[in-house]
């Protein structure tokens, strides 16, 4: 006899997320972040953990573009909302701008805190393309790198193209 | 000096995967079945361990397994294996806790939620020691004792006694003699990524782990050792890692260990992750230190001699203390030309979160006391600090009190290019109010040559396979952490076959594919794993090299490659093409594969008994300055800007090299002005980012990095290490600056708004 196991404990809700301009369907607790689900059930990993609490920036996505912490957003409040990661800027093997100048200006070390950080500049160039240096220490303040000094990270931004 | 690819700034071919969140690390791989671990914590800082009941948790629903020490071999791990006393730890505690977060049980469930509710249901029935937390105290009789071991008396794990030169002697013919006290507070590694460890256990009775690691090859041992496996039955794999720092350097993780455990007994894959409090609490941390130096020169500055006693708490177990406390010679007999030495150093026991290996390892503490004290003789004497250090700068191929015999040497050009490029001359005389410069130095060995499982060196191999489109596939244990150790290597295997990078797929660290290499720490790998690619490289060029030869009727030492090329030097037409000597090398061996086989096993002689030799074939150098603008109302300091002068032998990749010294800038500056493990009783009071903080973009300095070159003969094409010791100067650049600016020394770390003001009010009282 097969003995049934049930995972299910907590209440589920069925929500849509419209992650990439692509709409998924998805029964969540109503208590999980939008980072879990992003990274558990849809498998969006390029969206990071980095401390769980809101202070790191590893897994900033964008929400209506504008740039938030997943980690502190419930799943739940994110319905219906133009939900922006990692994965939905490139295009096959063309990066996008902030990527490729993320990698060229050498801004990449070990690369945990890459994506919430292109996802952070986008948030900003989306709104102000053409910032001062102060203003793009400002924009990434929120995201914490513990290799690379910013210095690079910054430099790439300046250097974004047809930003 | 004509190379193609060395020198070049060019990215990692795989840095798109990273940009575009394509790059798998540990906690992207999703298993079918895959359990979650959680791990239960003493919460007390010593105590003994009457009674585990684990009843109610392996009842809860979900819940696949629960382990405690006795399901364990009690086989104690550690790091360093060669020198006594050393394994001291178990995975899982037996018997007794010694620390605030030391491993009692583990527990496997279908979610983590699950796992977490488990660890509370865990009945664990302590009787509470008296505990110890500082490593002074610990020392005196009648402390607590921690460790019940025959060697350890007073909590002291290891002390060491080291006489170079006639320092007693070198004390009465001084003119100037000077004493200080300093401190050097814990600091958390904080890499991005948390431990992570995911185990998968099959029914082959084979194990593959994929961890965060620094040292793959020590991982596999140390789970070999305390699992009982043989070592073919594990894998372990270093997906992409997220920072390191030393970190992961240290052998083996309970993390590793847990999630291995429970993989085995469940049959199922299981992966743990550390929340960022157990980051930040219970992984090492840098050894707090007490320096005391006493320093004698002469009225002219030359130094003459030099007394270090140094007080390590390595916390509750050695973890990489035993290295720690060996190799702060380096740092007191090579930056300067001093003739005699005592070092004095205990490192000691307490109930308190291990210390391991940090960036700058066991040198940053002796290195900020020297600086420091450096500044204050200059000061009596009447010397411009940049003149003191230069004066007694190390110069190349000399041999140190100690008997290391440095290398290449760049120092003073490092010492006078920073002082030109941050105008110093001007600046000292004519400084605003609160504004100040300080200097700051450092050398550093390029990779220690130890094994710390007692093989008989830290060597490194590496694999080059040529394949018959002219591609290469480069195989070796070098673990790229963020780093970029597979870009350098690769561009090293490039420069060598005489392709282009992007011809170069690296494969690193798997320990049942690639060769051994025992990773990522001492700023190793570009020496050691860079020098083993180099000569497989070399060996797989020189077999192509005979087919081309006997082909073209050339001599062998005639050729060439270059350019995707083999041909006679100075005759690019009299050759032919790379993929082509590859399928003709192929072709004249029975289609045999083209494979080049190397290593890098350097001959140092370090003297364990006497503490004098080399442990590394070459040492790298720097100085830096820095400027501060310090505010004297609210004791606030900024660093605005900074000149990181850097002797790194040749860079191969100058891009990276400039990140290795802008992230040391920033690493430096959060231990100067904010960073510490707050503790109480042994708690760590701020184990969270919000707590524990470290410079965002906001608090960089401007920074103006300047490579010096001084090419090894030890190197690959010349290159020493760069990115460890290249935390050491910033500390005492800021501190030298500060005093500069507002006439207070300060000689503990860090240098806090209320220390400075303390120090202001003291002085004010004072005069
Ligand atoms: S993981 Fe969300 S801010 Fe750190
Ligand atoms: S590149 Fe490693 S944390 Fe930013």
């Amino acid at each position: 006899m097969i003995k049934l196991e049930k995972e299910v404990i907590n209440v589920k809700r069925l929500i849509e997320l419209i992650v990439n301009g692509m709409s998924y369907e998805i029964a969540v607790d109503t208590h999980r972040t939008l980072l879990e689900v992003l990274r558990d059930n849809l498998g969006f990993t390029g969206t990071k953990n980095g401390c769980d609490q809101g202070e790191c920036g590893s897994c900033t996505v964008l929400i209506d573009g504008r740039a938030v912490h997943s980690c502190l957003t419930l799943a739940m409040d994110a319905q219906g909302k133009n939900i922006e990661t990692i994965e939905g800027l490139s295009e096959g093997e063309k990066l996008h701008p902030i990527q490729q100048s993320f990698v060229d200006h050498g801004a990449i070390q070990c690369g945990f805190c890459t994506p919430g950080m292109i996802m952070s500049s986008k948030g900003l160039l989306d709104k102000n393309p053409s910032p001062t240096e102060d203003e793009i220490k400002r924009g990434i303040s929120g995201n914490l790198c513990r290799c690379t000094g910013y210095v690079k990270i910054v430099d790439a931004i300046k250097a974004v193209e047809g930003r | 000096m004509g190379f193609s690819v060395i020198g070049k700034s060019l990215p990692r071919k795989d840095d798109p995967l990273r940009a575009t969140g394509k790059a798998k690390f540990t906690a992207d791989f999703f298993l079918p079945g895959m359990l979650y671990g959680k791990i239960l914590r003493s919460p007390y800082p010593h105590a003994r361990i009457l009674n585990i009941d684990t009843t109610k948790a392996e009842r809860l629903s979900g819940v696949k397994k629960v382990v405690t020490g006795k399901d364990t071999l009690g086989i104690k791990f550690g790091v360093t294996g060669f020198i006594p006393p050393s394994f001291d730890e178990y995975a899982l505690a037996i018997e007794k806790v010694r620390y605030i977060g030391d491993e009692v049980a583990a527990v496997a469930a279908i979610s983590e939620e699950i796992a977490e509710e488990a660890l509370d249901l865990i009945e664990v029935e302590y009787e509470q020691l008296p505990a110890v937390f500082d490593p002074i105290e610990a020392m005196k009789p009648g402390a607590p004792e921690i460790h019940d071991l025959e060697h350890v008396k007073n909590n002291i794990s290891l002390y060491v006694d080291r006489n170079f030169g006639d320092v007693e002697k070198a004390f009465k013919d001084a003119d100037y003699v000077r004493e200080d006290e300093f401190y050097c507070q814990p600091v958390d590694h904080a890499p991005m990524e948390a431990h992570v460890s995911l185990a998968d256990y099959d029914v082959s009775g084979k194990l593959t782990l994929w961890t965060s690691t620094q040292s793959p090859y020590y991982v596999h041992k140390h789970l070999e050792r305390t699992l009982g496996l043989k070592e073919s039955q594990i894998r372990v794999i270093k997906p992409y890692t997220g920072g390191g720092f030393g970190d992961r350097a240290g052998g083996m993780s309970a993390c590793e260990f847990c999630a291995a455990l429970l993989s085995i007994k469940t049959g199922r894959p299981v992966r743990i992750s550390y929340t960022r409090e157990e980051e930040t609490s219970t992984s090492p941390r840098r050894h707090p230190m007490k320096v005391y130096l006493k320093s004698g020169v002469k009225k002219d500055g030359t130094l003459l001699a030099s007394h270090y006693k140094l007080f390590a708490d390595t916390g509750a177990y050695n973890n990489y203390g035993c290295v720690s406390i060996n190799i702060p010679i380096e740092a007191m007999t090579v930056t300067y030309r001093v003739p005699s030495v005592r070092y004095e150093g205990y490192l000691v026991y307490t109930n308190t979160q291990p210390s391991g290996a940090m960036r700058g390892h066991a040198h940053n503490q002796p290195s900020f006391a020297l600086d420091t004290q450096l500044d204050l003789i200059a000061e009596e004497l009447g010397i411009d600090p940049i003149d003191i250090r230069i004066k007694n700068a190390r110069q190349e191929y000399e041999t140190s009190c100690s008997k290391i015999i440095v290398g290449s040497c760049g120092f003073t050009r490092c010492l006078e290019q920073s002082r030109d490029l941050s105008d110093w001359n001007n600046r000292k005389k004519k400084q605003k109010q609160g504004r100040g410069i300080g200097v700051g130095t450092m050398s550093f060995a390029s990779g220690a040559a130890f094994n710390f499982f007692g093989a008989p060196s830290g060597y490194s191999a590496a694999t080059v396979r040529l394949l018959d489109d002219g591609t290469v596939t480069v195989l070796t244990g070098a673990s790229d952490i963020g780093q970029g150790s597979d870009g350098t290597l690769s561009m090293i295997a490039a420069e060598e076959l005489g392709v282009s990078m992007n011809d170069i797929r690296i494969i690193s660290a798997d320990t049942e594919l690639t060769p051994v290499d025992y990773g990522s720490y001492s700023s190793r790998v570009t020496m050691f794993a860079g020098n083993a690619v180099k000569s497989a490289a070399s060996d797989a060029k020189m077999q192509l090299f005979e087919t081309v030869a006997k082909k073209l009727e050339a001599n062998i030492e005639d050729l060439e490659a270059k350019d995707r090329r083999i041909y006679v030097k100075g005759s690019i037409e009299k050759g032919m093409s790379f993929a082509e000597a590859i399928c003709e090398t192929m072709a004249a061996n029975k289609m045999m594969p083209v494979i080049g086989k190397g290593n890098y096993n350097p001959h140092v002689q370090f003297n364990m008994l006497t503490g004098e030799g080399n442990c590394t074939p070459a040492y790298s150098f720097a100085s830096y300055v820095a400027e501060v603008e310090v505010d004297k109302e609210t004791g606030v300091v900024k660093v605005p800007y900074l000149v990181a002068a850097h002797d790194c032998g040749r860079a191969i990749n100058p891009t990276r090299v400039e990140g290795q010294l802008e992230g040391s800038v920033q690493m430096g500056l959060g231990h100067a002005l904010m960073e510490e493990l707050v503790m109480d009783k042994g708690l760590v009071l701020n184990s969270s980012f919000l707590d524990y903080k470290f410079p965002t973009a906001l608090e960089m300095p401007s920074i103006k990095s300047v490579v010096v070159e001084a090419p090894d003969p030890h190197g690959p094409f010349g290159a020493k290490e760069s990115g460890e010791g290249t935390t050491i100067p910033v500390v005492p650049s800021i501190g030298n600056a500060i005093y500069d600016a507002i006439g207070v020394r300060l000689k503990e770390m860090p240098f806090t708004p209320e220390k400075i003001l303390k120090a202001l009010e003291e002085k004010e009282k004072r005069t």
